[in-house]
């Protein structure tokens, strides 16, 4: 198992060493050097411009200029924001709980959507449920989910009034952030109804971010389940008279799941591209919406520490999956 | 020969492989409806001048957000309104129906285009990694992970900064995100290809690696490429699309789908139209795209079916 963790491990550097090499040429890629980018629009003067690329280290070779980026990435020094004017990673660590609460709510909610709707299409093979599930799941891949996002605004929030049209909570709450997700602050506020407003903010966005990953579930779900559903042991324990939902939720379910589990785990990774377009739909105030801004304001800085930050947690994410697979499922771990 | 033995003859012989995939084809009702649906789609966008009723990008002023024509207009607000805008009006007063078709022949001209060259370079990448096993192998599917490690549209975000956001650079964009996928199923189908007998035969009588590559193997892998392409086109026009929407894409007044919906965001609660109709549009045409590739994988290679 050691073995299994370390070489894992070793898969992460090289994939991490290759996002920072990408968010390094980044900055130097765009047109114009960072100290013309740093001055905007007015201009600046050639000598100072020749001096401040000295001290900066602008004019040395480019390797030495990656090595010492890559030793202040490695010191958490991730650059000031030129909007904000504070250190990238305090904003960051400030929106990402946003995008974790949502992210976390909408992978819920295509779960425990999608695991069931799958299900019942494979139990109903070829049946109008079968191809419904099926159809509408098609549907949902399909989904441009900015639109998609518009459209529920459109319905419940302007038509219906039913739900907030964006933000996090209603402006009337007023407390402090404990754990930075708004469902558990707000409980723990006490104030009344500030639950109920974190909630109905939710839904909309919780929706939209999970259509894609419901979508997914629900195909994978059914496929898997067909399969086991025509094995022997299935085969064997409906024959000992056990009763149908039985053999459907104890027995072909926890082979079904395997595969199923594997799916929800790459979807992690494409929910968070998922959550900038969510975010800006909904005006979430989280880490998407925090980044496509810093691309309207030039934040360059914001933009090339934003995205290796994300990149990492992407990376970190799907490591934490591949090691959660072999804790599950041992023949994983002997692979290769 | 009498005619019956002619007959037993001709079913003796084995289908041509396009006339077998296409029976196979035609049994899925949803595949033969999304392709019926790209066929009408194509066809609108070659005629789009033809039939749309007026410029893309010609602006009405006195018919701003001109409801669709079944819906009852304030004839006040629309007193200097003569024209027929069957979908409406968008917000600058340039006619629904128009955008929507040119837009329809922008979306195809992505697809096609960020399909080519993803393909071409997912080709070449992937028989490359296929045939030189060592470095150059691990040397292109490490790129590859690093570019699969990113979320897809946050690249796309990164590469339109660096290049500048164009509609030209929102689809290079699109098409270096959807490399990795194009490369890994080249290189497997290479892998399960390159050691057998016909491949040998072929080298042992004299075939430079060239021709290996490009006539000999490249043919037998074309299947699982072929869907990767067609699904390719849905993706491509998604991500266009949202790339548009978030500004990054395509610039007013180009009539594409997704920069027609974020251009008309204000608009929204006063008419339904301006957002429902393009977001309708791409919903369309990517879900056909998505039969279709659905159909075609049954169709050329039950195996494939997850």
């Amino acid at each position: 198992m050691l073995r299994f963790i370390l070489t894992r491990i070793s898969l992460v550097i090289p994939a991490f060493l290759g996002v920072t090499l990408l968010t390094f040429a980044m900055i130097r890629l765009i047109p114009g050097d960072p100290i013309e980018m740093l001055a905007g629009e007015h201009g600046i003067d050639p000598a100072r411009h020749a001096e401040l690329l000295h001290q900066y280290g602008f004019d040395r070779p480019l390797l030495v200029q990656y090595a010492i980026y890559i030793g202040q990435v490695l010191r958490g020094n991730l650059g000031i924001s030129l909007s904000t004017h504070a250190p990238v990673i305090r904003d960051f660590l400030q929106l990402f709980p946003a995008t974790v609460e949502l992210s976390l709510a909408a992978m819920l909610f295509a779960i425990v959507v999608g695991l069931p709707a799958g299900m019942l299409a494979a139990v109903r093979r070829g049946r109008i449920l079968d191809h419904s599930v099926m159809g509408l799941s098609l549907t949902g891949y399909s989904m441009p989910i900015f639109w998609w996002g518009l459209l529920l605004i459109l319905l419940f929030s302007v038509n219906l009034g039913w739900t907030p049209v964006s933000g996090r909570i209603d402006i009337a709450y007023d407390f402090d952030t404990v754990t930075g997700f708004m469902l558990i602050d707000s409980l723990l506020s006490g104030q009344d109804g500030a639950f109920t407003s974190a909630l109905s903010h939710l839904i909309l966005p919780t929706i939209v971010l999970g259509t894609i990953p419901l979508a997914v579930i629900a195909r994978m779900t059914r496929s898997s389940m067909l399969e086991v559903l025509n094995e022997d042991y299935i085969r064997t324990a409906r024959a000992k008279g056990l009763s149908p939902v039985r053999v459907l939720w104890v027995h072909a379910l926890r082979n079904a799941l395997i595969p199923v589990i594997t799916v929800i785990g790459l979807q992690i990774g494409t929910l968070m591209g998922g959550a900038i377009l969510t975010e800006y739909t909904f005006s979430w105030p989280g880490v998407g919406h925090w980044l496509v801004d810093s691309i309207a304001r030039r934040d360059y800085p914001a933009l090339q520490s934003g995205v290796l930050l994300v990149a990492t947690a992407v990376i970190l994410v799907n490591l934490t999956v591949d090691l959660l697979y072999g804790l599950i499922n041992p023949r994983i771990r002997h692979v290769r | 020969m009498t005619a019956e033995s002619a007959s037993l003859r001709d079913q003796a012989q084995p289908l041509h492989p396009v006339r077998e995939v296409w029976i196979y084809f035609r049994q899925n009702r949803g595949a033969l409806a999304g392709m019926v649906v790209i066929l009408v789609v194509c066809l609108l966008a070659l005629l789009a001048n033809l039939v749309s009723p007026y410029s893309p990008i010609a602006q009405y002023p006195d018919c701003q957000l001109a409801p669709p024509i079944w819906q009852d207009r304030d004839p006040a607000d629309f007193a200097q309104c003569v024209g027929h805008y069957y979908l409406g009006t968008d917000p600058a007063g340039r006619d629904m129906l128009s955008r929507l078709i040119f837009g329809a022949r922008l979306s195809l001209l992505i697809g096609v285009i960020v399909v080519t060259i993803s393909l071409a370079a997912g080709i070449g990448l992937g028989l490359l990694a296929g045939f030189f096993r060592g470095p150059v192998e691990i040397a292109i599917m490490r790129a590859m992970d690093i570019l699969l490690a990113l979320p897809s549209l946050l690249l796309a975000i990164v590469i339109v900064t660096i290049l500048g956001p164009s509609l030209i650079n929102a689809m290079m964009a699109v098409a270096i995100v959807t490399l990795p996928n194009y490369v890994r199923l080249m290189r497997a189908a290479v892998l399960g290809e390159v050691n057998k007998d016909y491949v040998t035969a072929s080298r042992v009588s004299g075939a430079g690696l060239l021709r290996l590559m490009f006539v000999t193997v490249l043919p037998n892998c074309m299947a699982p490429l072929i869907v990767q392409a067609t699904l390719g086109f849905s993706s491509a026009i998604l991500d266009a699309a949202a790339l548009g929407f978030l500004g990054l894409g395509a610039q007013p007044p180009t009539p594409e789908w997704g920069s027609m919906l974020s251009g008309s965001l204000s608009y929204m609660e006063r008419a339904w139209w301006v957002v429902t109709l393009p977001g309708l549009a791409i919903l369309i045409t990517v879900l056909a795209f998505n039969l279709m590739g659905d159909g075609l994988r049954d169709a050329l290679d039950p195996k494939l079916k997850n």
